[in-house]
């Protein structure tokens, strides 16, 4: 099948506007006689199942938490961009089209990038009338703050929370179409296929958390937003149970995949502290305004802290290597987030790291805590000489600005960052991959369509920060509630889908003959040893670099390992209960046969860009190369064994942007 | 570390429950409290047990589906954190630590640890919204200006993460730090004010169809928020209702 992103003709600028004013719609009385699901509820998945109910579908919302409120979108802590220009700083709808298309490294599709551009605006007049408790100036007037990447204020925040109250605020909208009944919610309950009938999404099979029960559930169309796979690398930012399996079962009934191999890996995390570690928690992008990344110099030194007879305290200035400012003069620590992480590793790589495994280097206030105490002193007419006073003063600045952060880090690691330097190390954050999905946002199976995270469509290889949120409620709000209308304005007289047909049949026979399987096998390990393991071929071979031997190897591996978690897991308990390692398995199977397509991906991918970095296609800088003849979108389609999956190109045509070297130097 | 658990264990709903003693060791005291009872798990699977059963799910303190009643405090013994944010540094080595689910009887016990805290969406279909369909052109964001301090108070209060030791620790097992949070949210705003009647009087008639009780004015439940809910947001909740209620 050729790809058809169905991208509306017209200039740019007029391309959503003429696509909607020409969108079939389906009048108000016929779209009580429309169902449509919604798996996940996040910003994507909540947004829309209110919208959807507010315009008078029948809707029924899936998520396996035990409430909508816990999608992990709420998990976001910096902020959400739109072209407001509140700032009067220039910004514009083209300006945040254009950083996005250039964050994203010249991967993403200008039209819907420039739609997301184009109703950001929107968005923030929407949450502000839910009620939204966003940041405001003394004037009463919303608040901007800066992010990585561009050269103007566009971030609009509720403290660090702003996923949190994003969240809350699509939770609330389902609230009222819940409280109306126009949103049918079932908690705890796990999509475990989608059901084509007469090539057309009708339906999903579910798992019930709590009583194990399989239910069929039937509408005439399936809307995912099930967010991103970043755990197929077990430690992730992202929560324990984010998973890939509604976006993978979608892949394996004919949805394509798209560049699954783009991931965002985050510069500033936690370092993982030893085996036992199940997660691992992000430092907000912010702290590098004034925070600046250094490991020591001298070999010897590095070895001295690794073995903690040495503190970094005790390095002399000119013993130490602020490396992004050495390599990046001009964006020194503010660098985008794929460099940063690269160049955090290549100095890890070569032994200079600071924690006793090697694998973190340090963030260190120090010298803001001293820049903003002589301010402050000066300010207060008080003696900048005096070294104890101008500390203190500069450590009530940095608190002010850092001190929840400060605090948790605290928490976590046990060391005071007003005293000594926050050891920080990249960390799996985001998936750029996902759900090939058309302008429309359909999949490659009609009427089943794919939004935020869960999709491929807007962040190209690299996503700028404070854009996940705005793409989530761009593609919930204001995108799928329109195009979904001109597919189902062909539904009107279909009627109820029955759940009785031979489709719906064979789906959950093949659900139940998995947990089955599961459940009877009764092997020698849990279920985490082998997700463990995976993560470990993913972070060595297909992390922040990549070659093609040890992504040939990984392919290999991952194939192995997958023989013999069916072979050896150990599923406890039973089928027809609570059992949350039987849900870890099927998460984990699929997180097995993706990890394969990711490292195909990777290994067909003969450049480097965004947040896929290939050792053999690097400038003599030792910068990301990106190659002309790769400036398509890989969408896969299943073949039976994930290595096998075959590759359909989706040409990335620039007309309104030139396509230049990303650099920041 | 080494550690006695004694853990609240319970099959389903209809089943009686019971604590189980297991001796645990090798526990680092670098290890969160959930990462603890991973390590138990692993231990219990292998051993061919079922393992403990208990909500978790973001485990960076924000989700708000992580609960647990450590030591007769919900979230444990240190304070402004969840569950999930706890670590093993907070207790001593050899120490004994009881584990049991947040008890109400609104929160009915679903397995071991999990408890059912659905009650809290239902309070939020009774009003927690304001009433405004998507439509794209809504009024201009700074149409409606807000003052900081109104701004600040009503995201103080919009920080909770409905976890429900507010529940748990109080012995009415009242919601109302809960509720309160959500009222305040709206009252604080110019664009709550519309529905400011219906929403305090059909929020707090649904709290008290799910039997949660009555405020006992101890300040417990602010005392154990992980979230630093103040108490403030109750008398506001108070105040709105008696208004209300006057209104008619």
């Amino acid at each position: 099948m050729a790809l058809d992103s169905k991208i509306p003709n017209g200039p740019l600028a007029d391309k959503w506007t003429t696509h909607k004013n020409n969108i079939d719609l389906v009048n108000p009385a016929n779209k009580r006689n429309i169902d449509v699901i919604v798996v996940g509820t996040g910003l994507a998945g909540g947004s829309a199942a209110a919208t959807l109910a507010e315009l008078g579908y029948n809707v029924k919302a899936f998520c396996f938490q035990d409430s909508p409120r816990r999608a992990h979108s709420i998990a976001a802590q910096g902020g959400i961009n739109a072209a407001k220009n509140y700032q009067g700083d220039g910004d514009s709808t083209y300006r945040l089209f254009y950083d996005t298309v250039k964050g994203g490294d010249y991967r993403s599709r200008e039209a819907n990038v420039y739609r997301l551009a184009e109703v950001s605006t929107n968005i923030i007049d929407q949450c502000v009338a839910q009620g939204v408790p966003f940041a405001r100036d003394y004037g009463g007037l919303l608040d901007n703050r800066s992010f990585g990447g561009v050269l103007v204020s566009r971030t609009f925040y509720a403290k660090g929370q702003t996923g949190q109250q994003l969240l809350l605020g699509a939770y609330s909208a389902m609230n009222r179409q819940i409280g109306r009944g126009k949103i049918k919610m079932y908690n705890r309950h796990e999509m475990l296929d989608v059901v084509i009938v007469h090539g057309k999404a009708r339906g999903i099979i579910t798992r019930n958390l709590v009583t194990g029960e399989i239910e069929r559930h039937s509408g005439h169309a399936v809307v995912l937003g099930s967010g991103g796979y970043g755990n197929v690398f077990y430690l992730s930012t992202n929560a324990m149970g984010s998973n890939v399996t509604a976006a993978w079962k979608a892949h394996k009934r004919g949805a394509y995949f798209a560049n699954p191999c783009y991931t965002q890996i985050h510069p500033t995390c936690i370092p993982v502290s030893g085996d036992h570690q199940s997660k691992l928690t992000l430092m907000s992008e912010s702290l590098r305004n004034d925070g600046r990344i250094w490991v020591p110099k001298k070999l010897e030194d590095a070895k001295a802290i690794q073995n903690k007879t040495l503190k970094p305290t005790a390095i002399a200035e000119e013993d130490r290597d602020y490396f992004l400012e050495r390599r990046y003069p001009a964006f020194g620590n503010l660098v985008p987030r794929d460099v940063a992480s690269r160049a955090a590793k290549e100095r890890c790589d070569a032994g200079f790291g600071v924690n006793a495994t090697g694998e973190a280097v340090f963030l260190d206030f120090a010298s803001a805590i001293m820049r903003y105490g002589k301010e402050q002193a000066h300010v207060k007419g008080l003696d900048e000489n005096d070294n104890n006073l101008v500390k203190s003063l500069g450590r009530e600045v940095v608190k002010s600005k850092y001190g929840n952060l400060f605090q948790m880090y605290e928490k976590i690691v046990d060391e005071n960052p007003y005293e000594t330097p926050m050891m920080i190390y990249p960390a799996v954050h985001y998936t750029m991959g996902g759900i090939w999905v058309d302008y429309n946002l359909q999949t490659t199976v009609p009427g089943l369509y794919a939004i935020g995270e869960a999709n491929f469509s807007d962040h190209g290889a690299n996503r700028l920060g404070a854009s996940a949120l705005m793409q989530g409620l761009a593609d919930g709000y204001f995108v799928l509630p329109y195009t979904i209308g001109n597919y189902l304005s062909d539904d009107i007289r279909t009627g109820p889908i029955s759940t009785d047909s031979i489709e719906f049949e064979e789906a959950e026979k093949n659900v139940r003959k998995q947990i089955d399987k599961f459940i009877n096998n009764k092997g020698s390990k849990p279920v985490d040893y082998f997700h463990k393991r995976l993560g470990k071929i993913m972070w060595n071979k297909c992390g922040m670099a990549r070659n093609e031997k040890e992504l040939k190897e990984a392919i290999e591996e991952i194939s192995a390992l997958r023989k013999e978690f069916y072979k050896e897991v150990l599923v406890p308990g039973d089928a027809n209960e609570f059992n949350e390692e039987l849900a870890k398995a099927g998460r984990v199977a699929d997180f097995l046969e993706l990890g394969e397509l990711f490292a195909k991906d990777a290994l067909v991918r003969e450049e480097s860009a965004g947040g896929h970095f290939r050792e053999e296609y690097q400038t003599a800088e030792g910068e990301a190369q990106r190659r002309k003849e790769f400036q398509f979108v890989s969408a896969w389609e299943y073949k039976g064994e994930p290595k096998d999956a075959q590759l359909h190109k989706e040409e990335l045509v620039y007309e309104n942007i030139e396509v230049k070297e990303r650099s920041y130097k | 570390m080494k550690l006695t658990l004694k853990i609240w264990r319970q099959k389903n709903a209809e089943n009686k429950g019971k604590i189980v003693e297991y001796p645990i060791e090798g526990i680092s005291p670098d290890m969160s409290f959930l990462e603890m009872l991973d390590v138990l798990n692993q231990k219990l699977i292998t051993a061919g047990e079922e393992p403990v059963a208990f909500d978790h799910d973001c485990r960076e303190g924000i989700c708000g589906s992580c609960s647990l009643y450590i030591n007769g405090e919900a979230h444990g013994p240190d304070r402004r954190v969840t569950t999930c944010q706890l670590h093993m540094r907070k207790f001593k080595d050899g120490d004994t630590i009881f584990i049991e689910p947040f008890r109400a009887n609104s929160f009915p016990v679903i397995k071991d640890l999990i408890v059912d805290r659905s009650a809290f969406d239902r309070i939020q279909h009774a009003g927690g919204f304001v009433s405004v369909n998507t439509s794209g052109n809504t009024q201009d964001g700074n149409a409606i200006p807000i003052s900081k301090h109104a701004a600040d108070e009503a995201m103080d209060a919009a920080t909770c993460i409905g976890c429900g030791a507010c529940v748990a620790t109080c012995k009415n097992s009242s919601a109302m730090l809960f509720v309160g949070a959500k009222v305040s949210q709206y009252a604080l705003l110019p664009q709550g004010q519309v529905e400011a009647t219906d929403r305090v009087q059909n929020m707090v008639e649904q709290m008290d169809l799910e039997g949660f009780g009555n405020c006992t004015n101890t300040g417990a439940c602010e005392v154990e928020c992980p979230k630093g809910i103040s108490l403030e947001n109750i008398a506001r909740m108070n105040r709105e209702l008696i208004k209300a209620n006057l209104k008619g």
